[in-house]
């Protein structure tokens, strides 16, 4: 065992500060509530009440898996739509002009989630930019409903998360070589089974990793859901912020807290087990 | 005779820059034919041509007597031996040599029989399982083989496959492939910079310069009468030397050296001698062999390839000689004087 | 080496006199209710610093809760949110009345806010301005909009919206023909309310084009045309009637529902002598005026009238005939367990299809 030096245990003092006043400490405090319940007698007892509420009162649950459903699909459809996007700047696209696209793809990050949501409405609205034009062009009379839909809310999901799975996807893209490609459709591969057989498999832990990132962001995100979405559009982030802010009841709202941080880290869990791989290789 | 190649007048422009000019050549089914030449001489560029990957810009491309025009790389009856490989690293050796049947739509033990017997051919029994990335070179090389000829292609394509392994593969896997050839005969096109690995392999070889084709000889031919000076330069070591005049079956250097070579009908400009063609051994008492004085500057000892660097006496040349290690050649030392001969059809002459 | 000393010395009596020169005052207020204008005027005049930090009445609770009535110095809570926080959490202190000029303050407000706060017998609060949560309507492309019960009226549909939050829960009863406010004594029946007003929002889910969440959102979706019937705040409902003399706000036949909002003292407050000033100075005459001028809310500063603007005026009077006024529903303090009813409720119609 190597003897550590006294800066050693010096430079460790801010990382342990951080780590424990930070991170350790308020999350136990939060754990600590979880569990506390307070009785029709206005007593504070341990329980697992507020836990339990969550699987007993149907809306709960429901909502769950309803973001956690709507978060795995519009995860997807992040796979989906930044996949062409980060294989022509990879592989078609000069090394030159791709790194100023990429920053390109950066812009709506500097801008911020908020902002961005108010530009989509502006855009999506009745009487807004894309219905305007459409109409003006005389392809439609009625404008379509688009903003406060789950069709717009999907909208701003997946532009807030694009990035996350474009980037890590853009990096696997960029180690595989061209000749493997080339190797594969001389031995008598067609583009589909090319895409199937060794681009996917090639780029799975990166559009995993990208997934994991897009998933948490999105079934975590409150503004997209909340202001974007419509009407029916319960997010279960949505219902924490009530349980802290409505309602003054922390307790439950910290139990809700851990349910959706132990739950989607379950999903990430099996998605991983599901497409083959591990953690740590994700993650370098 | 039939030809599994046929190349017609070949071009390939890539903008203004032409790659390959006007290339023709054909290869005989079942043999080893080599590509020799420089980067940049546009060697790759033909064989990518051959594979599908590049159009040809003009000319024709036949393969089995049947055009090429038009018909992409997975569609055609070659296959290509990658630079680096490019072996599927996230499958194992099995699933790499079962690619390419699996995509035939080939019966599952029919595709499976024949990675087996491929694997037997270039023994890798045994290491079905093993990731890519766990093998040796060699034996990294020898997947990439089977995985494309397990397809049985008409040609297979080969470039530069040795480039990346040590010295010592290398002369190792050179004879491998030669022999794994002459097996199962389908015919090997190779491409490399490497004339060692061209001259021992292959039964014919092409030399490449400047997008053009130099010269298409036996390995032997090539070495012995190359026929044009940028082979003569290329294959093989030689001495070089510029031509002055010739007259009356006597040329001059430019430094001054004379040497009889009778019966050239043209100018000759360059002279190349290559350094084992010098007779050390009682010159003097051999027909139609000139003799040249000269000095030795250096002794380079390196083992059977130990050269005398010397300069030849009355002027400024200097040439290398090579210098066969049995004791009678022991006794040379720098600066002593030796008389060489050359025998004149060992000159050759060209005339650029 | 004495000259060292000296020169420490110099600073460091330097630096205290900075820090009393940086008197603060830190206040936990709504947006807009700290005009810039009087601000700068109040630190030009009593030398304090003030920290303004802008919140609402859910996050205000939960700030002072969080630090146990610590971190501010002055808040400025609704009239009913104070007496049942603080039952449970002590985040507030009693108001010394007798540091209030309350002689500039209309006297029936100050008694009511008084009694709605007070915690064993003690108030904890002083008015400072009020408003409606009324409808405002877009009379041109909705015309007859004028009750709660207008919020479910089919003739609207899709171009309904409003704020999903226990005011609307509220004023749902109302339009009902409901009084949820008698039922305050009782909470199982007004459980049963809620049921009833929980299935006619289910029901009428579908007219609705979208709930808005903030005020900046209550005033876009009407002014964009996406919405033309929303529930909405009167001070807003004003300003767009400036913009855009279609959109009004009106006060809805079965009762407008009114708000107090107050000035209250946190528990750790730090400078209780500049909170009493901040609450004296915001609301002298002149300055309730001009914040009332600026931002359309009521005030409780008695003679600010005489210092309002004629347009003020007259949104006042269009939007409240006497008996409109006189119909006003004012919120009385929340019991305890009402809001985890209400916030079940609410779930439950966010969540439906």
């Amino acid at each position: 065992m190597k003897k550590r030096s006294g800066t050693f245990y010096l430079l460790m003092v801010p990382v342990l500060l951080w780590l424990g006043l930070l991170i350790v400490i308020p999350h136990l405090d939060m754990v600590y509530r979880s569990f506390r319940f307070e009785t029709d007698d206005w007593e504070m007892v341990f329980s697992l009440n507020n836990y339990l509420t969550f699987f007993q009162d149907q809306i709960y649950w429901l909502t769950f898996v309803k973001t956690a459903l709507y978060s795995i699909g519009v995860t997807f459809l992040a796979f989906v739509v930044t996949f062409p996007v980060a294989f022509y700047l990879t592989k078609v696209v000069g090394k030159k002009y791709s790194s100023f696209m990429t920053l390109l793809l950066l812009i709506p990050i500097w801008i911020g989630e908020l902002v961005t949501v108010y530009g989509w409405m502006i855009l999506l609205r009745d009487n807004g930019v894309i219905n305007t034009f459409l109409m003006n062009i005389g392809i439609i009379k009625e404008p379509i409903e688009m903003l406060f839909t789950n069709f717009s809310m999907t909208i701003g999901l997946l532009y807030m998360s694009m990035l996350f799975m474009i980037v890590p996807m853009m990096s696997a893209l960029d180690s595989l070589d061209d000749s493997l490609i080339e190797a594969a459709s001389d031995l008598g591969a067609s583009k589909w089974t090319i895409f199937r057989k060794i681009i996917i498999p090639y780029t799975t832990p990166g559009i995993v990793s990208g997934g994991i990132i897009v998933f948490m962001l999105v079934i975590g995100d409150y503004v997209a859901p909340n202001i974007l979405g419509g009407k029916s559009s319960l997010w279960f982030t949505e219902q924490i912020y009530n349980k802290f802010l409505m309602s003054f009841n922390w307790n439950e709202g910290a139990a809700f807290g851990f349910l959706l941080l132990g739950l989607s880290s379950g999903i990430v869990w099996v998605a991983l087990k599901l497409s083959g791989q591990k953690l740590e290789k994700v993650g370098s | 005779m039939s030809y599994v190649l046929e190349i017609k007048n070949v071009t390939k422009k890539f903008g203004d820059f032409t790659a390959v000019k006007s290339v023709s050549f054909n290869v005989e089914d079942g043999g080893f034919f080599s590509i020799l030449g420089g980067s940049g001489c546009g060697k790759t560029t033909l064989l990518r041509m051959i594979s599908g990957f590049e159009n040809v810009t003009e000319g024709e491309l036949l393969i089995r007597g049947e055009s090429m025009e038009g018909i992409p790389p997975e569609r055609r009856p070659v296959n290509i031996v990658f630079q680096n490989l490019a072996l599927f690293p996230m499958m194992n050796v099995e699933k790499n040599v079962a690619f390419g049947l699996q995509r035939q739509k080939l019966p599952k033990n029919e595709v499976n029989s024949r990675v087996t017997e491929m694997l037997e051919r270039v023994g890798l029994i045994g290491f079905e399982k093993k990731k890519v990335t766990e093998l040796s070179g060699g034996q990294r090389q020898r997947v990439a083989i089977a995985r494309s000829l397990v397809l049985r292609p008409s040609i297979l394509l080969l470039d530069e496959p040795l480039g990346a392994l040590d010295r010592k593969l290398r002369e190792h896997m050179k004879i491998e492939l030669k022999v794994l050839q002459r097996e199962i005969g389908t015919t090997f096109i190779y491409i490399t910079h490497d004339q060692s690995e061209a001259l021992v392999m292959s039964d014919y070889v092409a030399v490449m310069n400047e997008g053009q084709f130099e010269q298409i000889d036996t390995p032997k031919n090539l070495y012995k009468n190359p026929a044009t000076s940028f082979v003569a330069g290329f294959v093989g070591e030689s001495n070089e030397f510029n031509i002055t005049s010739y007259a009356d079956g006597e040329l001059t250097t430019d430094n001054g050296c004379k040497l009889v070579k009778p019966g050239l009908d043209y100018q000759p400009k360059k002279l190349f001698i290559r350094p084992e063609a010098f007779i050390l051994d009682s010159p003097e008492t051999l027909p139609d062999v000139a003799l040249i004085n000269t000095r030795i500057k250096n002794i380079l000892f390196d083992g059977a390839n130990t050269k005398l660097s010397v300069v030849v006496k009355e002027s400024a040349d200097e040439m290398l000689i090579s210098l066969p290690q049995n004791a009678k050649f022991d006794n040379l030392h720098d600066g002593d004087d030796l008389q060489v001969g050359i025998h004149q059809d060992d000159l050759k002459c060209y005339q650029n | 080496m004495k000259r060292l000393v000296l020169i420490g010395a110099i600073a460091l009596s330097l630096i205290a006199t900075g820090a009393m020169a940086q008197e603060t005052l830190r206040v936990l207020t709504w947006k807009g209710y700290a005009p810039a204008k009087l601000i700068k005027a109040f630190e030009a005049e009593t030398g304090i610093d003030v920290k303004l930090t802008y919140s609402n009445n859910e996050e205000m609770i939960a700030k002072l809760r969080a630090t146990r009535g610590a971190g501010f110095d002055l808040a400025q809570p609704s009239q009913d949110r104070i007496s049942f926080v603080q039952n449970k959490f002590p985040i507030y202190q009693p108001i010394d009345y007798s540091k209030v000029d309350t002689g500039q303050l209309v006297e029936s407000m100050v008694d009511a806010v008084k009694k709605n706060s007070a915690v064993d017998g003690k108030g904890f609060a002083v008015p400072h301005c009020y408003g409606t949560t009324g409808m405002i309507v877009n009379q041109k492309l909705a015309p007859g909009a004028d009750d709660w019960s207008d919020l479910w009226n089919p003739k609207y549909a899709g171009k309904i919206s409003y704020r999903l939050k226990r005011p609307l829960l509220i004023a749902t009863a109302f339009g009902m023909g409901e009084d949820p406010f008698a039922l305050y004594g009782d909470i199982d029946a007004y459980r049963a309310l809620m049921g009833r007003v929980e299935k006619k929002l289910i029901d009428s889910k579908k007219l609705v084009k979208n709930y808005w969440t903030s005020g900046d959102t209550q005033v876009a979706i009407i002014k964009s045309g996406d919405a033309n019937v929303i529930s909405g705040w009167d001070g807003k409902g004003w300003t767009l009637h400036k913009e855009n003399p279609d959109i009004d706000f009106i006060a809805p036949k079965s009762g407008a529902l009114g708000w107090i909002d107050t000035f209250a003292l946190p528990a750790k407050s730090k400078n209780l002598d500049g909170a009493y000033k901040y609450i004296n100075f915001m609301l002298r005459p002149e300055n309730a005026a001009y914040f009332t001028n600026q931002e359309g809310y009521g005030t409780a500063s008695k003679d600010a009238i005489n210092f309002l603007n004629a347009e003020i005026k007259a949104n006042f009077s269009r939007s409240f005939p006497p008996e409109d006024l006189d119909n006003i529903k004012w919120h009385p303090p929340v019991p305890a367990g009402f809001e985890k009813i209400e916030s079940k409720v609410l779930d439950r119609v966010k969540a439906a299809k």
